[in-house]
């Protein structure tokens, strides 16, 4: 076999990068074997960040209560379980049109402001979910979570067992699949109007272009996986508390996305990880130091890096490729 | 009867006074952040760090050197003054011309920055917030006792609001700040130098939130976070005043306190939501008016 031949299979292996994540994460298994709820937790961080890059990187509504659709689909996924309907799969769709259903309603509010106001409506809708959820108690439980929440083994053959293997792969797949429909809804007609729309709007509007329904749509599609992703982080933690609702989880999912590059499908998946591990290892120095190495990270995105991660290694490899070039 | 009479005053007076005390440390907190998101077109999320130093230096001055009161708010509003110089020139001055995102982002940031060199600095604990004896007394108004610290913030609010009308109504440089607010491009032509408007300004507004941090320490005790735990509340009067309207950032920030006092006093369990809702409402009515032709 030729090196053409080669090179050609895989680029036909590249018309699903899903895979190379899905490979990449196998290899994370296999290296790390000790880690893997903590994993799992990135995994579904990682939807949640790429349901934020939906709205804001490609539809470019900024928003700062992304986590009222997390939340809500967390609860939806706790509360589903504890009235007694276990089956993982099901319940994690249903939470999903449930958050669909919240940015349906939220929607018409929400996408006809601009700016200040649209940060502030969004930022206020998040915290009156919040209070909601803290004062509900007969409902959520409120400081004190839902508990007692059990699933059923997935597809009836894997059970959740402690060492998370089970939770690992099925959030791993789940987020394939996210992976898979974000790629196509942006490569679509559809998502390039959406991208349109964060051009120029009044241009789209005048081209004749639904732009209300179109940020709506993609809003909803954004919500819904959101929404996913708390299902999923229900799931696999057994537990829902009050943080998946607030302000905080929110702005994280925003510093992660710029970490790893705005309007990047994959920048959504870099900046989870590179945020979450450097979390995870400064938290155990310090509660309060890892703030230092992301406060000066996202000082320095924003200052030298305007694609995040993800835009400065475009950046290097542009640069190695000219030089090359030159040569 | 006239107990009863006697019993709603006596409450009125209470959510009045606590309200408006309230609403004052909010309005000089927040009103730095009208200005220069007025002048400027610029969202501030690490306003609150300004504040919370503010706060946090003046408590420790007075608990752990023992200084009075008074010189402990004077020194952090000059330590709160100086910072404020270096970051604007060093961060906040590239960022007049960038998009909406980056701003917010970069000021997250510093806002982070702020939360670990406090906990750095000062440890993660809350600091005490015990008010002075002069302050903590009870002052008997006929229908209730009201704490003097409470008519001390609304008379210092009161004098902040008649300097700043002063400041921005009747001064050159009030004169010129309105100008660049209504029409940058003709303030500049004219001659005004925006740029460094823009710059004192900013320190300006930092300064009046780190009074409003050293005043308030004792409603809104420092703790690291701080500026994310007020950061809501403070984009709330900034948003519902708008742009740079110095007026009507005291009677939003009084209303704000009024709202939230009101709210919690009248029904603990869903007072919280009520600021909200006034937000939603606000936001949602100045829209639909400004929408139209």
């Amino acid at each position: 076999m030729t090196v053409g031949a080669t090179i050609t299979r895989l680029f036909k292996f590249c018309r699903f990068p899903e895979l190379w994540v899905a490979l990449l994460a196998g290899l994370c298994f296999l290296l790390f074997p000790e880690y893997l709820s903590f994993a799992t937790s990135v995994l579904v961080t990682a939807i949640f960040v790429l349901s934020l890059d939906l709205v804001l990187g490609f539809a470019g509504v900024v928003t700062l209560g992304h986590a009222l659709f997390f939340g809500c689909g967390a609860y939806a996924a706790g509360l589903i379980s504890i009235y007694g309907w276990n089956e993982p799969i099901s319940v994690a769709v249903a939470a999903a049109a449930v958050g669909a259903i919240v940015a349906l309603v939220t929607g018409p509010f929400v996408l006809r402001l601009r700016e200040l106001p649209l940060l502030m409506v969004t930022l206020a809708l998040g915290a009156i979910a919040f209070e909601a959820a803290n004062k509900a108690t007969w409902l959520t439980g409120g400081d004190d979570g839902l508990v007692g929440i059990e699933f059923k083994p997935v597809l009836g053959a894997f059970e959740w067992t402690l060492s998370s293997k089970t939770a690992y792969f099925y959030a791993l797949a789940w987020l394939c699949i996210c992976l898979y429909l974000a790629r196509r809804i942006v490569n679509s007609p559809f998502g390039l109007a959406v991208i349109g729309v964060r051009e120029n709007f009044r241009r789209m509007a005048l081209l004749g272009a639904p732009v209300q329904s179109h940020l709506l749509r993609i809003y909803m599609i954004s919500g819904a996986m959101a929404a996913l992703a708390g299902a999923l982080s229900t799931e696999t933690a057994r537990f829902v508390g009050l943080s998946v609702l607030s302000v905080e989880t929110s702005i994280a999912a925003l510093v992660m996305l710029v970490v790893g590059g705005v309007g990047r499908l994959y920048g959504a998946l870099i900046g989870t990880v590179a945020y979450m591990v450097v979390h995870h290892v400064a938290a155990q120095i310090n509660p309060y130091h890892w703030m230092f190495v992301i406060g000066g990270l996202l000082v320095a995105v924003v200052m030298y890096a305007r694609g995040g991660l993800l835009g400065l290694a475009e950046t290097l490899a542009g640069s190695v490729r000219r030089t090359r070039g030159a040569r | 009867m006239g107990g009863r009479l006697h019993d709603i005053a006596a409450s009125l007076i209470f959510i009045v006074l606590y309200g408006l005390s309230f609403g004052m440390v909010l309005f000089a907190i927040s009103i730095g952040l009208v200005i220069t998101m007025g002048l400027m077109r610029m969202v501030n999320m690490a306003h609150g760090f300004f504040a919370a130093l503010g706060a946090y230096v003046t408590v420790w001055l007075m608990f752990q050197e023992g200084a009075p009161m008074w010189l402990s708010v004077v020194a952090a509003c000059v330590v709160v003054t100086l910072l404020s110089v270096l970051i604007e020139r060093v961060l906040i001055r590239r960022l007049y011309t960038a998009a909406q995102l980056d701003q917010v982002l970069l000021t997250i940031g510093l806002a982070f920055l702020g939360v670990a060199f406090l906990n750095l600095l000062f440890g993660p604990d809350p600091q005490p917030s015990a008010l002075p004896a002069s302050l903590a007394a009870n002052v008997d108004l006929g229908i209730r006792t009201i704490q003097t610290y409470r008519l001390f913030v609304v008379a210092l609010g009161a004098c902040l609001m008649l300097g700043l009308w002063w400041l921005f109504d009747k001064t050159d440089f009030g004169a010129r700040i309105r100008a660049a607010v209504d029409n940058r491009r003709m303030a500049e032509a004219v001659g005004i130098d925006v740029d460094r408007l823009f710059a004192v300004t900013f320190v300006i507004g930092c300064c009046l939130a780190a009074l409003g941090g050293a005043v308030g320490y004792a409603m809104l005790p420092p703790e690291p976070m701080y500026p994310f735990k007020y950061l809501v509340i403070i984009l709330i009067v900034v948003a519902l005043t708008g742009f740079g309207n110095i007026k009507s950032g005291a009677f939003i920030a009084a209303a704000v306190g009024l709202v939230d006092t009101a709210g919690r006093f009248l029904a603990p369990t869903y007072g919280s939501f009520c600021v909200y809702f006034f937000l939603i409402g606000m936001m949602v009515w100045q829209n639909i008016r400004t929408a139209e032709p």
